[in-house]
């Protein structure tokens, strides 16, 4: 990707940091100078500032109501395979050249001087959002919840409890680097979940629980995914588990759904394939670039530029831009997702995967949008070509070992498959594969690709990132299948 | 200004600004970590941080919001925000803060803190992750690669004060050390980890007993293999079993019970486990994980009978879930510096039997030994029970051989009505601690 740079002057100006608290280029090189005083051979500083709101229903009253600010400044600083790190949550000048100082003690050379003048990076807008939801007033949002709420009731008179949250934030953050890069974002995001209970008589509930969102204006409730959405497709769930019977127990085959299925993929390879893991090389997926590690049927991705999706970024946390990335073309592996320090020291070119949850983390290779490419199938001819087999369509989360590959995911709402017709829901199951081998038994991807609705988050190492993922209808040939039947 | 005074001002701006009552927490702490890998340091972290939350009533409304900006105006503004925030919510009649006769803290020494903990420095605290990693790598030579050893420290003050004439502050200190080793055979590799915590460096186990554990755990699991589906016993190791006990802390919480969303909801004075099985929570334990002088909310921490001899005796309320279910609190709120007070355990144990490991194991005969659970296909709601497990065949009532890529499924009732036998291994490492559980029989999903 070509890069093209601006000068910085007034550009940094324009960021909430130079406006909100005086921040000059002139501070920035400063506070770089200290941060390479012992000697490190880069530096970089995360300044950050989010303001968040949520609203709670729960038994039809708006139970909650909070609003918060956290602001403060990472310093990074690398010597060789060395990271230091500080933090400060006051941005008084001193306060973060202390930080700087503590930070730069991770190395013992000479200081290095700053040889690059801070140019500003590529600006682009993925998630063009007019008003921010912290302008809204929390009324506002409370017709969300309530909305939710009456909808979900009404769905069917067996749901007996709603609990709804909607909560937004917007992030503004300022990356300088050592290397002379200077950037700014604002980062909107929101959310609206609905879970909901159901009974039949004496027996014990079943849960539903829907919600999305993303990067995405306040409208995008109003407008394309209501509450009433949501609330119907939680309640949905919840009545349809009402009937289900004891999952079944082995090797099978597994058909998934299209949308938030793809977690298969953020688990069986996505974390695998993150560079931190592969430059140590302790990840099932070391050394095997080139190799066949999926069915011919799957190319799979991770794209960090989807317009106003939850897991996109107009830059990284290291303020690189963020990219479309082939993990895996044909079921070969092609690339391993790369951040600043990886980059350092294995030669290869940054994917532009940096993240971090905040200013107080250390950042590193992390997904973002992971999706397959849809394939030819009709998804109807998949579920007729399974003589028996289990159905998939919505899963809880998953987690994956790297070291050994085994990953598993779990059913939250799946029905049994036999004679090539869905038959009855199943209660909950976890699935369980390996992650360099269980693609290959890909043996048919739809022609009918869907990303989830904006709920993902994904936990690494104690930090929490946003993250999408998608994938079409596929047909996995065998699987284990963890229920009791 | 002092941060307990700070707090006694929050709520004081907080009635004048229009609430009835308020009550403000101040969270601070200093943090330090350092990872080695292949003896040279790979990551050191140091910081220090603070911020506060406030949570206000409006008559029956309540409102809340948090900042990390602790100037005036950054105060300021959230007390504004919280009164404002509660103009917005509805009228919950049992929302409020706890009556002031409930409100007390415990004034002897828990021992959260200890002077000792600043006793080490940095360039010795590299020097523990170091050995404990250099322990580890020298064990076996299976052990060709390392994701470290790690020193983490941490010194943390709470301070907390209501409008109904509570005050009061504690600190605590902790500290661990980490081996991570990841060995190798025949190109499958294997990783597993060992730490020690404590209040103080002077009380965590050596680097080198740290480093040997990690590695016979990890040397342990190398050449696993699936094994055929069907039923059988399984044998929870301790910390595999204080997993499991924490859905049980999930499904006595107050909120999921008067929610209707709990398996026990309901079940006050029933059987629900084998009589064996007695659970405890208690907050007072000294030194202890789960041990603090007043919970979230004012109210003193106490012990909890939660389960006796397989019998529900009491869920884990704070002030507004015991108010929903007409009981008292029984000192268990816990909360993040924003939002309502959440349930939280103290130390929730499950008590020890007398068997040693080895011979629950042996009474297991044939069966699963569990050191690893993945993924959390736990359904508090109905009790469903189904995750990916990692451990060591049982066969003859002897650890025989490492078993991989399998699921374990049954349901939260059914395990622990059949719990056979119970270790005598019960260790405090975090806020729950179980020994060494046998559970007659569950469904693993394999070949």
């Amino acid at each position: 990707m070509r890069r093209t740079c601006y000068p910085i002057g007034m550009a940094l100006a324009d960021s909430y940091f130079a406006r909100k608290f005086g921040v000059t280029e002139q501070n920035l090189e400063t506070y770089l100078g200290e941060a390479l005083s012992q000697g490190g051979d880069y530096a970089d500083l995360y300044f950050e500032f989010v303001a968040t709101s949520a609203v709670t229903l729960d038994e039809g009253i708006v139970k909650s109501a909070s609003q918060g600010v956290t602001m403060g400044v990472g310093i990074r600083v690398i010597s060789g395979e060395r990271t230091g790190y500080a933090y400060s949550d006051d941005l008084a000048p001193e306060r973060i050249k202390q930080a700087a100082r503590t930070a730069a003690c991770i190395a013992s050379a000479p200081a290095k001087v700053l040889k690059h003048d801070l140019m500003e990076g590529e600006k682009r807008n993925l998630y063009p959002v007019l008003t921010p939801p912290t302008e809204l007033s929390l009324r506002t949002k409370v017709d969300l919840v309530k909305r939710a709420n009456a909808a979900a009731r009404a769905y069917d008179p067996r749901i007996f409890q709603c609990t709804a949250t909607y909560a937004d934030q917007v992030k503004q953050i300022l990356v300088a680097t050592s290397d002379g890069v200077v950037n700014h974002d604002t980062q909107p995001m929101a959310r609206l979940n609905v879970s909901v209970l159901a009974r039949q008589g004496a027996d014990l509930p079943q849960s539903g629980y829907s919600g999305g969102g993303g990067r995405v204006s306040f409208d995008f409730f109003l407008n394309e995914k209501t509450p009433e959405y949501f609330a119907k497709e939680a309640g949905r769930q919840a009545i349809v588990m009402l009937d289900s019977v004891e999952a079944p127990a082995g090797e099978m085959t597994v058909v998934l759904g299209p949308g938030w299925p793809g977690v298969l993929l953020h688990e069986a390879v996505g974390h695998g394939l993150e560079a931190d893991f592969n430059r140590k090389g302790v990840s099932a997926f070391t050394g095997r670039i080139g190799q066949k590690v999926a069915s011919e049927l799957c190319t799979v991705i991770d794209d960090g530029t989807m317009e106003s999706r939850r897991g996109s970024l107009n830059l990284d946390d290291e303020g690189a831009p963020t990219q479309r990335n082939v993990l895996i073309e044909n079921g070969i592996l092609r690339g391993y997702l790369q951040d600043k320090l990886t980059t350092r020291l294995t030669g290869a070119g940054n994917t532009g995967s940096g993240r971090r949850e905040g200013y107080q983390y250390i950042p590193m290779p992390r997904m973002t949008n992971t999706f397959m490419l849809a394939g030819e199938s009709e998804p109807e001819e998949v579920i007729r070509s399974v003589p028996k087999g289990i159905y998939c369509v919505n899963f809880g989360g998953g987690q994956v070992d790297i070291t050994n590959g085994n990953f598993v995911f779990s059913a939250s709402e799946s029905y049994l498959i036999e004679d090539g017709k869905i038959g009855r829901p199943v209660r909950g199951a976890t699935l369980i594969g390996n992650g360099p081998e269980a693609l290959k038994y890909i043996s048919m991807v739809g022609n009918d690709l869907k990303l989830d609705e904006g709920v993902g988050i994904c936990g690494k190492e104690g930090q929490s990132v946003p993250v999408g993922v998608g994938i079409p209808t596929v047909k996995i040939d065998r699987m284990t299948v963890g229920g009791t039947a | 200004m002092k941060p307990l005074e700070l707090t006694q001002d929050i709520v004081k701006m907080a009635l004048e600004q229009g609430a009835t009552d308020a009550e403000c927490t101040i969270a601070e702490g200093e943090e330090f970590s350092v990872s080695v890998r292949l003896g040279d340091i790979e990551k050191l972290q140091e910081a220090t941080s603070r911020s506060a939350g406030l949570r206000v009533l409006v008559g029956q409304r309540s409102g809340s919001a948090y900042t990390s900006d602790l100037t005036a105006e950054g105060i300021r503004r959230m007390v504004q925000s919280a009164v404002d925030n509660a103009e917005v919510t509805g009228e919950d009649p049992f929302a409020g803060l706890p009556e002031r006769a409930d409100l007390g803290q415990h004034t002897g020494d828990l021992q959260l803190f200890d002077e000792s903990i600043g006793s080490l420095a940095t360039p010795a605290k590299i020097e523990q992750a170091r050995r404990a990693e250099a322990a580890f790598l020298a064990f076996d030579p299976r052990i060709d690669k390392s994701e470290g050893g790690s020193f983490d420290s941490g010194i943390s003050g709470r301070y907390f004060a209501n409008s109904r004439g509570f005050a009061g502050s504690y600190r605590s200190s902790q500290c661990s050390l980490t081996a991570v080793p990841v060995a190798s055979l025949d190109g499958a590799m294997e990783r597993d980890y060992w730490y020690s915590s404590a209040r103080s460096p002077l009380q965590l186990d050596t680097p080198e007993n740290i480093g040997i554990i990690a590695a016979k755990r990890t040397l342990r699991r190398l050449g696993a293999r699936k094994v055929p589906t069907q039923k059988a016993a399984i044998v929870f190791e301790p910390r595999m079993a204080r997993m499991l006990l924490s859905h049980i802390g999930e499904a006595v919480d107050g909120d999921a019970i008067y929610r209707d969303s709990s398996f026990l909801a309901g079940k006050l004075g029933e059987r629900v486990a084998s009589e064996n099985v007695t659970i405890i929570d208690d907050g007072t334990m000294p030194g202890k994980w789960g041990t603090l002088p007043f919970d979230a909310e004012g109210v003193p921490t106490r012990r909890t009978v939660i389960v006796e001899k397989g019998v529900l005796k009491s869920y884990l309320l704070n002030t507004y879930t015991a108010r929903k279910l007409g009981l008292q609190s029984t000192g268990n709120a816990g909360r993040g510096l924003s939002g309502a007070p959440y349930v939280q355990n103290g130390n929730f144990y499950l008590e020890p039997g007398s068997l040693t490991a080895e011979e629950v194991i042996r009474r297991a005969g044939t069966g699963l030994y569990i050191t690893e659970v993945l993924g959390n296909g736990v359904n508090i709601v109905n009790g469903d029970y189904s995750c990916g497990a990692q451990g060591l065949w049982i066969e003859n009532g002897e650890l025989a051989y490492p078993v991989s890529e399998v699921t374990i499924a049954s349901t939260l009732m059914e395990m622990l009505n059949s719990i056979e036998a119970i270790g005598s291994d019960l260790e405090f490492q975090s806020t729950m601690a179980a020994p060494t559980l046998l559970v007659k029989e569950m469904m693993i999903s394999g070949t």
